[in-house]
C-alpha cells in the first residue's frame, strides 16, 4: 500500500461518479436498469474510500499524501508576474474521512432512490443528477488548492439546483430552485473575493503554500486586516452553502426536491461542504475572524431552533433543524473546537441523513402526506422506520451511547472554554438553550409522527413498512449514530481514535497579534547554562511553546463534565416537555401558543425573514429593473428609435436627390445625345450623290476660308 | 488676237469639271453618272496636258494624260459591270434607290 496507490485510487473514486453521469445522460435510456450501474459505481466508490482510508489511517495517520501537476503556466501577466496554477489531490485525514461520509452516504441515498422514485418519468435523469452531485463534492472533498476548490463549489451548486428543482413542473420547486441557486451566489462572490485577495498577494491557490507563506510572516497586503478580511470573505461561501444566517433562507425550500435529495446534499454532505471548507482555512483565520465565525453560527442555530420548535411539515422541521445543527458547527469552528466541530459534522451526517431518509420512508407510505398534524401512530406500521427514526433522534438530542451524544458535548464544551477563556459567556449560553430546544422540537416529531393515535384513519391504513431498499439504508445509518463507531468509551470522546488518532486541530499559521489571547505563544524565560564561562548566568529567552490547542483543551477538559450534565439536563427537560405536551397531553401546547402568540407568531412565520427580504433586497432589485427597463425603453431606445428616423429622413431626402438630380443628368445626357444623333442622322442618306455634294462644297468652302494662303 | 495661254486651257477645263461634277449630282441614271465622271476625269487631262505645255516639266503631263485614258476606260469597263450588277440586285440602275449604305 504505497502513497501513489492511495492517491491513485482517490483520484478514481473522484472520476467514477463523473463517468457514471456520463454514461447515464448521454445512454441512460438505452441501458435497462441503468440506475443499478449509477448505485453500483457508488457502492464500488465506496468500497475504493473504505480501502483508501484504511490504508491513510493505518500506514499514513501523521503525513499528508499529496499528488499535484501543473495547469497552467503564465509567463508574464500585467501586474501579477509569473504565475502557475496546480492541480492536486490532498489526502489528510479529514479528506478520508469526507471520503468515506460521502461515498456512503451517497450510495445509501441511491439504494433508497431506487424504491422511492420509481415510476418517476425521468428516473435516469435522476440518477445522473445524483452521479454529477457526489463527483462535484468529492472534489470539493479532494482538492488541495482553493481554485479547485471554488470550482467544485460551483459545480455542487449548480447540481443542488437541478436536484431541487427536479419536479419542475411544480412552480414551487423550480422557485425553490432558482432561490437556492441565487442565494448560494451571494456568500460565492464573498468567497471568490476572498480567494482573489489571497491570490493576487502569494499568486498560487494552494493551501499548503498559503499557509506557509502567512506562517513565515508573510501577510496579505502586509496587514492583519486584509487577512482577516479574506477569511472572512471566504467564510462567506460557507454562510451560502451552509445555510447560515442571513443566507439560512434557502436551504428550507430546497425541501422542494426529492426527499433523498435533502438526504444526501441539504441535510448530510453539500451543507457540509461549509464546514469542511472552514476547517481547511481554520490555521489563518483570526481572531476578530473566529469570533465573527463563532457569533454567526450561534445567531443561526439559534434562529433555526426557534423557527423549528412550530413547523409542521416533517421535511421543514428536519430542514430547520439541520441550519441549527450547522449553525452549532459553525460556531464550534469558531470557537476553536476545531476537531469537535469536524466530529458532530460526520455524526450529524450520519444521523441526520437517516432522519432524512426516515421522514422519506414516512412520505413515501402516506402517499406524500407531510404534515405531521395528519400523521400518528405509525410505530406499529412502520417499525424498522420508527427506531432507526428515533434512534437518530436521541443522537440529535444528545443522550448518551449515541454518537451525537459525543460531538455535541464536545462543542458544549468548547463554547463553555472559550466564555471562560475570552468572557463571552452569551455563546455557551445560546449553545445550551439551543440544545434543549433541539431535543423537545425533535421528540415533538417523533411523538406526533409515530406515537399516539392516527389522525388521519384513511392514510393510516394504507401505510406500510418500505421495502428492504429503503429499510436497509436506515438501519445502516441508525446503527452508524450509535457511540462505538468513533471510540470505545461512550461518555469521553476525547480518549477514542476519532478525535485521539485520526482528527487534531491544527496549529495555527496567524501571527501572534491577530491571535486569541489564548491562543498566544508563551515565552518562558529559563536560565541557561552557557558553556562559555563568560556568559554564564545570562537570561537567555527561550520559546515554549503552548501551542492554541494544548492551551485549550487544557480549558475544554475542565469544562467536559460540567458541559455533559448539563447537556444532559437540558435534553432531559426538553423531553420531558415534550411528552408533556404531546404525549401525555398534560400541558396544552395551544394554550401555551396563545399565551406568547407575538413570540409564537415570530417562529411560525420563520422571523418574517423572507417578507424581510421580499420587501427589501427583492423589492428593491425589482424596482431598479424597473427603472433601468424604463430608461432602456424611454432614453435608451429613443435615441435608437431618433437615429433611425434621422437616417430614414436622410436616405428618403438623398433618394430624391438620385430620382431628380442625378437620373435627370444622366436621362438628360442621353436625350441630348438622342438629339445630336436625330440631327446628324439628316446627314447620312446613304445616297453617294449626297455626299459628293457635301464634299464639293466643303471643298468649296475650305477654299474660300483658305484663300488668303493661294 | 487673243493668245491662247493656260488661263483659256484652265477654264475650259474649269467648266468641263463643273458640267461632270453637275451630271453626277444630279443625274438619276448609274450611266449619266458614269459619263460625268469621265467629264471630270478629261477635265483633269486637260489640266495636265497645259500644265505641262506651260510649264517646265518636260513630257511627263502628256503621258499622266495617257495614263488617266488608260485608267478611265478600265474604270469605265469595271463601273459599267458594276452597274450591270445593280441592275440585277436591285432591278433598277436609279442611284436614289440604291441606299443601302444608310443601313
Amino acid at each position: 500500500m504505497t502513497e501513489a496507490l492511495l492517491l491513485n485510487i482517490s483520484l478514481a473514486i473522484l472520476l467514477l461518479p463523473l463517468l457514471g453521469f456520463v454514461t447515464l445522460i448521454f445512454f441512460g435510456r438505452k441501458i435497462p436498469g441503468s440506475h443499478w450501474l449509477e448505485t453500483g459505481i457508488m457502492l464500488l466508490c465506496l468500497l475504493l474510500s473504505v480501502y483508501t482510508g484504511f490504508g491513510k489511517l493505518a500506514y499514513y495517520v501523521g503525513q499528508n499524501l499529496i499528488m499535484e501537476g501543473r495547469w497552467i503556466q503564465f509567463w508574464n501577466v500585467p501586474v501579477l508576474g509569473q504565475i502557475q496554477m496546480d492541480l492536486g489531490i490532498k489526502l489528510d485525514n479529514l479528506t478520508v474521512i469526507m471520503l468515506f461520509v460521502v461515498t456512503l452516504i451517497s450510495f445509501l441515498v441511491h439504494l433508497f432512490s431506487v424504491a422511492y422514485m420509481k415510476g418517476d418519468a425521468r428516473y435516469t435523469r435522476y440518477f445522473a443528477y445524483l452521479g454529477v452531485f457526489t463527483f462535484s463534492m468529492l472534489g470539493i472533498v479532494l482538492t488541495h488548492n482553493i481554485l479547485m476548490m471554488y470550482i467544485f463549489w460551483e459545480l455542487v451548486g449548480l447540481s443542488s439546483y437541478l436536484l431541487i428543482g427536479f419536479w419542475f413542473e411544480k412552480k414551487s420547486a423550480s422557485d425553490a430552485s432558482k432561490k437556492a441557486f441565487l442565494v448560494n451566489r451571494v456568500g460565492d462572490t464573498g468567497m471568490f473575493i476572498g480567494i482573489m485577495i489571497l491570490f493576487t498577494h502569494y499568486h498560487t491557490f494552494t493551501f499548503d503554500a498559503i499557509f506557509a507563506q502567512i506562517a513565515s510572516g508573510n501577510l496579505p497586503f502586509h496587514s492583519g486586516a486584509w487577512l482577516t478580511a479574506a477569511g472572512l470573505l471566504i467564510f462567506m461561501g460557507a454562510v451560502g452553502k451552509s445555510a447560515q444566517f442571513p443566507l439560512h433562507v434557502w436551504l428550507p425550500d430546497a425541501m422542494e426536491g426529492p426527499t433523498p435529495v435533502s438526504a444526501l446534499i441539504h441535510a448530510a454532505t453539500m451543507v457540509a461542504a461549509g464546514v469542511y471548507l472552514v476547517a481547511r482555512i481554520f490555521v489563518m483565520l483570526t481572531a476578530d475572524a473566529m469570533l465573527t465565525i463563532a457569533i454567526v453560527g450561534m445567531v443561526t442555530s439559534f434562529i433555526a431552533a426557534t423557527i423549528a420548535l412550530t413547523q409542521n411539515d416533517i421535511k421543514k422541521v428536519l430542514a430547520y433543524s439541520t441550519v441549527s445543527q450547522l449553525g452549532y458547527m459553525i460556531m464550534a469552528m469558531g470557537v476553536g473546537a476545531y476537531n469537535y466541530a469536524f466530529f458532530h459534522l460526520v455524526t450529524h451526517a450520519f444521523f441526520k441523513a437517516c432522519l432524512f431518509l426516515g421522514s422519506g420512508s414516512v412520505i413515501h407510505s402516506m402517499h406524500h402526506e407531510q404534515d405531521i398534524r395528519n400523521m400518528g401512530g405509525l410505530r406499529k406500521k412502520m417499525p424498522i422506520t420508527y427506531y432507526s427514526f428515533l434512534i437518530s433522534t436521541l443522537a440529535i438530542s444528545g443522550i448518551p451511547f449515541t454518537s451525537g451524544f459525543l460531538s455535541k458535548d464536545g462543542i458544549l464544551a468548547g463554547t463553555l472554554a472559550f466564555g471562560s477563556l475570552t468572557g463571552h459567556w452569551l455563546i455557551p449560553a445560546v449553545a445550551f438553550l439551543v440544545a434543549l430546544m433541539t431535543a423537545f422540537y425533535m421528540f415533538r416529531l417523533v411523538i406526533l409522527t409515530f406515537h399516539g393515535e392516527p389522525r388521519d384513519r384513511h392514510k393510516y391504513d394504507h401505510a406500510h413498512e418500505s421495502p428492504f431498499v429503503m429499510a436497509m439504508p436506515l438501519a445502516l445509518l441508525a446503527t452508524l449514530s450509535l457511540f462505538f463507531w468513533y471510540g470505545a468509551n461512550p461518555i469521553n470522546p476525547g480518549t477514542g481514535w476519532f478525535l485521539n488518532k485520526w482528527v487534531q486541530t491544527p496549529h495555527t499559521v496567524v501571527p501572534q497579534a491577530q491571535r486569541f489571547d489564548f491562543m498566544k505563544t508563551e515565552t518562558t524565560e529559563t536560565e541557561v547554562e552557557g558553556n562559555n564561562k563568560a556568559v554564564a548566568g545570562h537570561k537567555v529567552a527561550e520559546a515554549e511553546y503552548i501551542t492554541h490547542s494544548e492551551h485549550y483543551m487544557h480549558a475544554m477538559h475542565q469544562a467536559h463534565y460540567p458541559a455533559m450534565i448539563l447537556s444532559l439536563f437540558v435534553g432531559g427537560i426538553g423531553i420531558f416537555f415534550s411528552f408533556m405536551m404531546y404525549h401525555w397531553k398534560k400541558i396544552d401546547p395551544d394554550k401555551i401558543a396563545g399565551s406568547i402568540k407575538p413570540l409564537y407568531n415570530l417562529s411560525l412565520n420563520k422571523w418574517y425573514i423572507d417578507e424581510i427580504y421580499d420587501a427589501t433586497f427583492i423589492r428593491g432589485t425589482m424596482l431598479l429593473s424597473k427603472f433601468l427597463a424604463t430608461f432602456d425603453n424611454k432614453v435608451v431606445d429613443g435615441i435608437v428609435n431618433g437615429t433611425a428616423t434621422v437616417t430614414r429622413f436622410i436616405s428618403r431626402a438623398s433618394g430624391i436627390f438620385d430620382n431628380v438630380v442625378v437620373d435627370g443628368f444622366v436621362n438628360f445626357t442621353a436625350y441630348l445625345s438622342g438629339l445630336i444623333g436625330i440631327f446628324f442622322r439628316k446627314f447620312q442618306t446613304g445616297k453617294v450623290q449626297t455626299y459628293i455634294v457635301m464634299v464639293v462644297f466643303s471643298a468649296l468652302i475650305l477654299l474660300f476660308i483658305f484663300r488668303p494662303f493661294f | 488676237m487673243v493668245q491662247v495661254g493656260l488661263n483659256q486651257f484652265l477654264i475650259v477645263s474649269t467648266i468641263l469639271f463643273s458640267l461632270g461634277i453637275f451630271g453626277i449630282v444630279t443625274r438619276r441614271n448609274a450611266v449619266m453618272v458614269l459619263m460625268g465622271i469621265e467629264l471630270v476625269l478629261n477635265s483633269a487631262n486637260i489640266n495636265f496636258v497645259a500644265f505641262a505645255k506651260f510649264g517646265n516639266f518636260g513630257l511627263s503631263g502628256q503621258i499622266v494624260a495617257l495614263f488617266v485614258i488608260i485608267l478611265a476606260a478600265a474604270e469605265a469597263a469595271i463601273a459599267l459591270a458594276i452597274v450591270l450588277n445593280i441592275y440585277k440586285t436591285f432591278a433598277t440602275v436609279n442611284v436614289d434607290e440604291i441606299d443601302k449604305l444608310k443601313e
